[in-house]
């Protein structure tokens, strides 16, 4: 990326600190995950039935669970799970988003029947289309990506459909498809680079509803299997204890609500920054 | 105005058609034999062979999608294997939990959401602007769940003023009963009412740089009955049309939200057929709920159009 | 009626304000219409808004100057503050009737706003006053327009309907923001004809704000004329057009199209008006100005009185009696 380019992604940052803030969190985040096995202080797995629920003291920052696990590196590891489902989710809103939407923009015929048929698993809330795939895939990671990934392919279909429409009624489109140039190169020249920021908008807003489903369903016992750090499948566990240990609930939940905050904070100062012909198709929520 | 709602009417047919042609298939989309799927691994061979036959499943599928549809339009969605009852008679008993669970849910969003990001927009950029969008924002960005354990750990648990779980029926009960919801209603209006807190303060600040804004205070009317009368009205037209969405949202939390407070509505009835792969229940719940959300959603439609005069003549 | 001394609105910090408005000064007698005049961005809707207590927040906003409405201090003060204050009786027509109107209220109850607040009626009486106005300005069947909405009606009859609503304001002092910029030219004709013959019957002063011309030359009493946030040039309207002394409105009178009659192309002035902030020192005109010697780009010009009621903001004004 060119240096002009760095400077464009980094001014709605500049512009407003807490954005920034957010960025660094994320940035926190993805440490976490990439560096867990030497930035845990514990082992995850390890069990210690004599120091179970310990509250957080100097030995052990976030206390221990029912196991004597140290919360703390289940918390680090848990990371990885986020950004695994995270990033899971939004490729897979996007890989199918971009295809499907770009091409009924381009041939409206079939285009505007295809969006019926996006507009058909609309008529399905998130969290139950979620769960009616779960009990035909069955419970496991990749699962849970694919189940929640398609509650956000609709929406970011629509986004991209919108936005690929605006594009291609643009004059220059319509100029350079009147000399004659075939439909591949106007698409990759013209349409892809403009959806670039848009799209970064509304991954950032995907990322952070993913976090939230994958909670969700990892509560309930469909997500994650129970034995792999989540930060879903420690609240499901810490339900139990809530009195006797209230530190389960506190800091899994806090991680879980600083990665969506930062994430919206950032997709919120991305989409005040965004060109303004595109700032309206994402005045409702993400 | 008519024929515009006469379309649209038609419009949701289409997508409920298609919808159901997608909730039919979930039973054979589950694997294994959808006869085992419909009545569990514990059927008796002559239980088998009457279903297969009362369902057609012999027929070819789309004979088989026809029957399911006729039999759903009347009513019948068949039979829960674990209640061996029929599954409209399974949802209507968690039906009075789950409508007046939403409908406090809805009192609060608006209740919450509409004033308070009303006071935002007028702030527009002040502290207290500032303060109550990071607020909304950190509650749009929380598990569900999460803030329900909360309250349960704070108000149940610790001060013991109100109960954690459950919910006898206000028919038996009388209407003190509804203190079991408000915990559970302001867990799900959370979210939701952030969503909308946002949402309303968003467009108060587009409306308030319209013209007609301008023309308002050339009159000579003070600041907050322009605010009320005219930006506060046109700005509502955007909210109003985003109550579909809310709902939707609210019935995935719901699943949730009634799981964690145990509640015996259609909610966590569709958790607890999950784990009891009553398939048929699963199968009867989200039918009912798309066709629900569906026809909230042509209602949220048509009252945004009978409200805003313009598009009578489009 | 009004009179405006050396108003300057400003945007920007207010450690490096950039003039949007610099020093305007104006008065309007009693049922006398001020012709303003400028090209586009010059600072008349600014200016207009300023005087109206109207300027949009957060943006610019008043850094010096007074504004007095018959004699009463209103430099401060919005529109509702005035009517408390009473001092209320000003009001202000906008450029584009399509968006200035509510679009999800009646007319009627939009003009009854207005009534509510001046007159102190309600109910009834609010909506038979309401129905006067429509009359006043000349709506066919009034009673039936007062519950119609404003997009059942055509731009000319909105800007009517704007007009009703500042009569409402019973105002003193009317100022019309190019109110038929946005309108086709029979319908322009109709709504001047209009405006001109309420300032006689309600002996009201118009501030009227335009960029055209010809439109001064048929309503104007007295024209001052707008230049870079400044009035570079003022006088009664006959004076103006007979004996222009600044470049500017020379400028501008060259380039109006009854004096081009058969020209391929009107001429225009050339090079591009000023952005705010960017000319600091000397005329603001220097840029284009046939006429500019050195000093111009460094001394403030002088305020020239050439003669009753005609000033000039020009270190090298025209000759005076040379024909234009
Ligand atoms: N809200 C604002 N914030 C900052 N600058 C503004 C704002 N509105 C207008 N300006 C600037 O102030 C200057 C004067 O604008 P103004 O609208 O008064 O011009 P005008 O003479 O009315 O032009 P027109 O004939 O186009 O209406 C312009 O250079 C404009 O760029
Ligand atoms: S002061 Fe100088 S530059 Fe300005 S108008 Fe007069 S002659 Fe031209
Ligand atoms: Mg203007």
């Amino acid at each position: 990326m060119s240096r002009d380019g760095i400077t464009m992604w980094l001014t709605p940052f500049l512009a407003r600190p807490i954005a920034l803030i957010g960025l660094c969190v994320l940035l926190a985040m993805v440490i976490a995950a990439a560096f867990a096995p030497w930035l845990a202080p514990y082992d995850p797995y390890a069990i210690h039935p004599v120091s179970r629920l310990m509250p957080p003291d100097a030995v052990h920052w976030f206390g221990t669970d029912q196991f004597g696990r140290d919360t703390l590196s289940r918390a680090i590891y848990s990371a990885r799970m986020a950004l695994l489902i995270g990033a899971g989710v939004v490729l897979f809103a996007l890989i199918t988003g971009i295809p499907i939407g770009v091409f009924s923009a381009l041939f409206p015929r079939l285009g505007h029947v295809l969006m019926r048929m996006v507009d058909v698993l609309m008529a399905f809330p998130s969290l139950l289309l979620a769960l009616g795939l779960i009990v035909i895939l069955g419970p496991s990671v990749a699962n849970s990506i694919i189940a929640i990934g398609a509650g956000y392919m609709t929406t970011t279909t629509r986004i991209i459909y919108g936005l690929a429409l605006r594009l291609r009624a643009e004059t220059y489109v319509e100029a350079s498809r009147s000399m004659g140039s075939g439909t591949g190169w106007l698409v990759v020249k013209h349409i892809l680079p403009n959806l670039i920021s848009p799209l970064l908008v509304q991954a950032s807003f995907v990322f952070a509803f993913a976090q939230l489903g994958a909670a969700s369903l990892d509560f309930l016992g469909l997500g994650a299997p129970p034995d792999i750090p989540s930060w879903g499948n420690m609240l499901a566990e810490s339900r139990t204890f809530i009195t006797r240990a209230p530190w389960l609930l506190f800091f899994p939940g806090m991680m879980i609500v600083l990665t969506a905050f930062s994430l919206n904070l950032v997709g919120d100062a991305l989409r005040d920054r965004l060109d303004p012909r595109f700032r309206d198709v994402f005045s409702g929520e993400g | 105005m008519w024929s515009y709602a006469l379309k649209r009417a038609g419009a949701t047919l289409v997508t409920l058609w298609a919808a159901s042609v997608i909730i039919f298939a979930f039973i054979h989309l589950i694997p294994g034999d959808p006869i085992y799927v419909l009545l569990g691994d514990t059927a008796t061979p002559d239980q088998i062979d009457r279903l297969r036959h009362e369902l057609g499943l012999d027929e070819p599928i789309v004979v088989q999608y026809l029957q399911w549809a006729g039999h759903a339009l009347r009513g019948d969605l068949g039979q829960s294997i674990f209640f061996q009852a029929p599954v409209t008679r399974v949802i209507a008993d968690g039906a009075e939990t789950s409508i007046l669970l939403a409908t406090m849910t809805m009192v609060w969003v608006v209740l919450i959401g509409v004033p308070i990001g009303t006071i935002a927009a007028v702030r527009h950029g002040t502290w207290l602007d500032q303060g109550l969008s990071g607020v909304a924002m950190f509650f749009a960005s929380v598990p569900t769940f999460w803030v329900g354990l909360y309250l349960i750990l704070i108000f149940a648990a610790t001060l013991g003023w109100l109960p954690s779980s459950g919910y006898p029926s206000i028919f038996e009960g009388g209407s003190g009963n509804l203190r079991y919801l408000l915990l559970p209603s302001l867990t799900l209006a959370a979210p939701n009412a952030a969503l909308i807190l946002r949402l309303t303060r968003a467009s108060m600040l587009d409306v308030s740089r319209e013209d007609y804004v301008r023309t308002a205070r050339a009159k000579g009317i003070r600041p907050w009955q322009v605010v009320r009368r005219h930006i506060l009205r046109n700005a509502l037209l955007t909210v109003v049309s985003a109550f579909g969405f809310t709902f939707a949202a609210l019935m995935s939390e719901a699943v949730v939200t009634e799981t964690v407070f145990a509640l015996p509505g259609i909610g966590r009835l569709v958790v607890q057929s999950i784990l009891r792969r009553d398939y048929p229940v699963i199968q009867g719940i989200i039918l009912v709920i798309v066709v629900l959300y569906l026809f909230i959603n042509l209602i949220v439609d048509l009252a945004y159009r009978f409200l805003d005069p313009r598009v009578e003549l489009q | 009626m009004l009179s405006v001394r050396d108003l300057t609105v400003s945007i920007g910090s207010d450690a490096a304000p950039v003039d949007i408005v610099s020093g305007v000064s104006f008065d309007i007698g009693k049922g006398e219409i001020l012709g303003l005049v400028g090209e586009s961005g010059c600072g008349k809707s600014m200016t207009s808004l300023a005087v109206m207590g109207l300027l949009p927040q957060p943006g610019p906003r008043i850094r010096g100057g007074r504004i007095e409405l018959v004699g009463a201090d209103v430099t401060t003060l919005q529109p509702w503050q005035r009517v408390e204050a009473g001092h209320g009786r000003i009001a202000m027509i906008f450029q584009e009737p399509m968006t200035s109107l509510n679009p999800v209220r009646r007319i009627g109850d939009q003009i009854a706003e207005a009534v509510r607040v001046h007159d102190g009626l309600s109910g009834a009486a609010a909506w038979t006053r309401a129905r006067e106005l429509l009359e006043q300005v000349r709506i066919p069947d009034a009673a039936l327009q007062l519950s119609a909405y404003p997009h059942q009606l055509s731009g000319g009859q909105r800007q009517r309907i704007m007009i009703a609503i500042a009569l409402a304001c019973r105002p003193q002092v009317l100022i019309a923001d190019e109110p038929t910029t946005a309108l086709d030219v029979t319908i322009q004709i109709q709504i001047l004809g209009l405006l001109r013959d309420l300032c006689n019957r309600l002996d009201m002063s118009i501030l009227f704000i335009t960029h055209d011309m010809g439109v001064i030359a048929q309503l104007a009493d007295r024209v001052a004329v707008m230049y870079g946030g400044r009035i570079v040039e003022t006088a009664d309207v006959a004076t103006l057009f007979g004996e222009p002394r600044h470049h500017y409105t020379r400028g501008l009178m060259d380039c109006m199209p009854v004096r081009n009659l058969g020209a391929r192309r009107l001429p225009t002035i050339a090079g591009q008006a000023p952005r705010p902030g960017t000319i600091r020192t000397g005329c603001v005109f220097a840029p284009r100005c046939v006429a500019a010697q050195d000093v111009c780009r460094t001394a403030t010009p002088p305020r020239l009185a050439l003669g009753e009621g005609h000033e000039a903001l020009c270190a090298f004004p025209l000759d005076a009696g040379r024909p234009s």
